[in-house]
């Protein structure tokens, strides 16, 4: 199998984790204005949560879950992997994380539809 | 583009979420079941101290480690350094603080 | 004997500093033939002008490392047939260097980061002191031989994104020599090694991609020594503030 220097695991992982990264710093803003629709303009804050029961955004929502989980994951991998004494099993720890992420948010899923 | 200082930074801050982020999951995976509403949320959130200072310590870290992150996507991808990146890193987490800061607000605030 | 001799496309980097583009070669192919034979092929019978490095042709020195269809490889020891892309080769300078010319990278910016990363060692003792007995097996000394036969040939940085990403960044090579030498109970300067590895190109700059690891001939895992000197340095900062 052809390698390049970047389609391997370990790689892949990287991608994600910087992908789910940038994706939450760009959501975060829009869900603090949302939520602080309660505070000035809670019957607008209700007209969205009623559009949110779109299927559509029940997979957006999922979507969400899934990259808060991976990228925390992710990142609790790399910590042990910086601080804890060497083991050679980080392949094994990342598909691990990207399996417990999955587990959880589609739990959130299956709740939320 | 970082060094000891933000690197602590950035490690301490999320380790300090982690349970945050699995309370928040657990209290979402909880709220979504029969679907959300405004009195819903508010009826769990309002007036209560607990949720106030759980969510304005998860706001204060994760502005700071979400400025440090995207000061890095930008210095790697954009290039961008020095006093512009500073800047842009300081903005990103005064924002997300203020923002933060007013939808708890709007959720624990009587 | 009838002359069918199959020929391969070969597309190889031509330029200097201020750009170039691939230069396509019509090069015969053989049963056993590596990419440094076919970049010397070239160079013999093609394009006398063509400009490369190698030295040993063994794969001991490092010297003709190149980047083949993408991937960073020492050219001598990889043979044609384990990377022919249907019947393409694409050779360029690696990546991550200025280019000289052709397939010739200036090394100096990764020495001069081996270097600033303190990858020199600093002596404690005289010529006068009885030589210092180290045990191979101890915990320090097994962290320094997984990745003291580095060779400096600069695969691990032409692979690493982030190297790409933050000029600033020491890299792979020169981090783990660090490390190795943060290990050394003969180097007398362990905090001005923590020190030089932890400023805006240092250590904690590594994303842990991996691909250092992955690449390097050697199989030496520079992720590794990096989350050593990551560990080294949290360390430190807890107890002393730096």
């Amino acid at each position: 199998m052809k390698k390049t220097h970047r389609g391997h695991p370990l790689w892949y992982a990287y991608a994600l984790h910087r992908a789910s990264g940038l994706g939450l710093a760009l959501f975060l803003p829009a869900h603090f204005y949302i939520l602080s629709l309660a505070l000035t303009q809670p019957e607008r804050l209700e007209y969205f949560l009623n559009f949110a029961e779109n299927p559509l955004v029940k997979v957006a929502e999922f979507g969400l879950v899934f990259g808060l989980t991976v990228h925390m994951f992710g990142g609790l991998r790399l910590m042990a992997m910086e601080w804890l004494p060497w083991s050679d099993n980080q392949k094994t720890l990342a598909a691990g994380a990207l399996a417990v992420s999955f587990l959880i948010s589609g739990t959130f899923y299956l709740q939320a539809i | 583009m970082l060094g000891l200082r933000l690197y602590i930074l950035q490690r301490m801050s999320a380790l300090f979420m982690g349970p945050f982020v699995l309370v928040h999951i657990a209290v979402m995976i909880h709220a979504i079941q029969g679907g959300l509403s405004t009195a819903e949320i508010l009826g769990r959130t309002q007036g209560s101290i607990f949720w106030f200072l759980f969510y304005s310590t998860f706001v204060i870290a994760a502005s700071v480690h979400s400025a440090i992150g995207l000061r890095v996507i930008v210095h790697e991808v954009l290039g961008m350094k020095g006093f512009a990146l500073s800047t842009l890193t300081w903005s990103i987490c005064l924002i997300l603080l203020y923002m933060g800061g007013r939808a708890v607000t709007a959720v624990t605030m009587i | 004997m009838s002359n069918d001799v199959k020929y391969m496309d070969v597309a190889i980097w031509r330029g200097d500093a201020d750009g170039g583009a691939y230069e396509n070669f019509q090069v015969p192919a053989q049963d056993n033939q590596t990419i440094l034979d076919v970049v010397s092929w070239v160079q013999q019978n093609a394009s006398s002008t063509l400009t490369y490095r190698y030295a040993c042709r063994v794969g001991m020195c490092g010297s003709c490392a190149m980047m083949v269809n993408g991937t960073p490889r020492w050219t001598c020891r990889t043979h044609v047939k384990k990377v022919l892309d249907g019947n393409k080769l694409t050779v360029g300078p690696l990546r991550n260097l200025p280019v000289i010319k052709d397939l010739a990278t200036d090394m100096d910016p990764f020495f001069d980061k081996w270097v600033a990363a303190e990858g020199v060692h600093h002596p404690s003792k005289t010529r006068d002191d009885p030589v210092e007995q180290i045990n191979p097996e101890s915990s320090a000394r097994v962290e320094v031989s997984t990745g003291i036969e580095c060779i400096n040939c600069s695969i691990c940085y032409a692979s690493c994104d982030t190297v790409a990403g933050n000029p600033d960044y020491l890299g792979p090579a020169a981090l783990q020599r660090a490390w190795t030498l943060y290990n050394d109970t003969r180097d007398a300067d362990k905090q001005g090694i923590l020190d030089a590895v932890s400023g805006d190109g240092g250590c904690h700059n590594c994303h842990s991609q991996g691909s250092c690891a992955v690449h390097c001939p050697n199989e030496l895992n520079p992720m590794r020594a990096i989350a050593g000197l990551k560990r080294a340095t949290t360390l430190s900062f807890l107890k002393r503030g730096r």
